[in-house]
């Protein structure tokens, strides 16, 4: 009788640990590239949970649909930051955060 | 131990992997295929809770169309994408630690209270066949879903339009500057005053 993958917990215990690293790279690491990749590892984290939850709660799909969106914003935030970091290196030369220090150009 | 658990735990070190891969590789290609694992193993982390249309879903946008546009965009900037200038500032290193300790910290307290305080695990219940196949999200996304739906098409339109419109090239619209070639300087204009005197060079003879 192995619950390992069968509760909810396993499920919620992995995302959560999935999101601190994201977190983390987002927060540390200087490379814009990077910290639109942890974006994108949070973004997941958080789609995991949604669709563990729903298979707890049999019967409707609110869970997945949130999901299914969650998918579709990301797509387009992935598609819009990568537009910018193009647009920024085109501009610095350089795709580092620290780079990024005037509003004008 | 069945099939089922060997499964999970194959699919959350794959995602845990990856996901350490992405934040922790200095070269940001290496990054997307850590990213890439992160997904693949999610997506089988979604087999596993019977959610096929959305693993589906995950593999062919994740890993079919942003994971590409990552290497692709790495790719265009080349060997610029991994290599950084020093520093300007010398307390950034350690603001940046700080902010990466103190997330780790909050998230590891946080998850402590709420394991501490959680019930008993119980196991999922047994489950229809129809829960996460195609036909159950699309009725549900179609019916009670259909407004957030049309919302995110325009939104998809919106985001194609604007990522074209930022990352266009902006040369064809700038001017040529006026008295630019040094023939056309020689020529056509003053020498800037600082020139008084210098013999000029072959490239403007």
């Amino acid at each position: 009788m192995n619950i390992l993958g069968n509760v909810v917990e396993h499920y919620v215990l992995l995302a959560s640990i999935i999101f601190t690293v994201g977190g983390i790279g987002f927060l540390v690491r200087r490379n814009v590239l990077v910290q639109l990749m942890s974006i994108e590892l949070m973004l997941n984290a958080v789609n995991l949970v949604l669709v563990a939850f729903n298979r707890r709660h049999v019967g409707d799909m609110n869970g997945q649909v949130f999901s299914f969106f969650i998918i579709a914003v990301a797509a387009a935030e992935a598609a819009v930051g990568l537009a910018i970091v193009l647009s920024f290196y085109r501009l610095k030369q350089s795709v580092f955060s620290d780079e990024a220090d005037q509003l004008r150009h | 131990m069945t099939v089922g658990n060997v499964f999970f735990a194959l699919c959350s070190i794959a995602a845990l992997v990856g996901a350490l891969c992405t934040v922790l590789a200095k070269n940001p290609i290496r990054g997307a295929m850590g990213l890439l694992l992160t997904i693949v193993g999610i997506a089988g982390l979604f087999l596993k809770l019977n959610a096929q249309f959305l693993a589906a879903i995950q593999l062919i946008v994740y890993a079919g169309a942003v994971v590409v546009l990552f290497v692709f965009v790495i790719m265009l900037l080349g060997p610029d994408a991994g290599h950084a200038k020093e520093t300007r500032e010398p307390k950034a290193k350690l603001a940046r630690a700080f902010a990466g300790v103190l997330m780790a910290v909050l998230s590891i307290v946080t998850l402590v209270l709420v394991l501490r305080s959680a019930d008993k695990p119980q196991r999922f219940g047994f489950v229809g066949p129809t829960h996460g196949s195609v036909e159950a999200v699309g009725q549900q996304l179609f019916t009670k879903a259909v407004v957030p739906f049309e919302l995110a098409t325009a939104l998809l339109i919106v985001a194609v339009v604007g990522a074209i419109a930022v990352a266009r090239s902006r040369h064809q619209t700038r001017k040529p500057k006026e008295n630019a070639s040094p023939t056309r300087r020689f020529f056509h204009g003053p020498l800037h005053p600082r020139d008084a005197g210098r013999p000029l060079t072959g490239e403007e003879l």
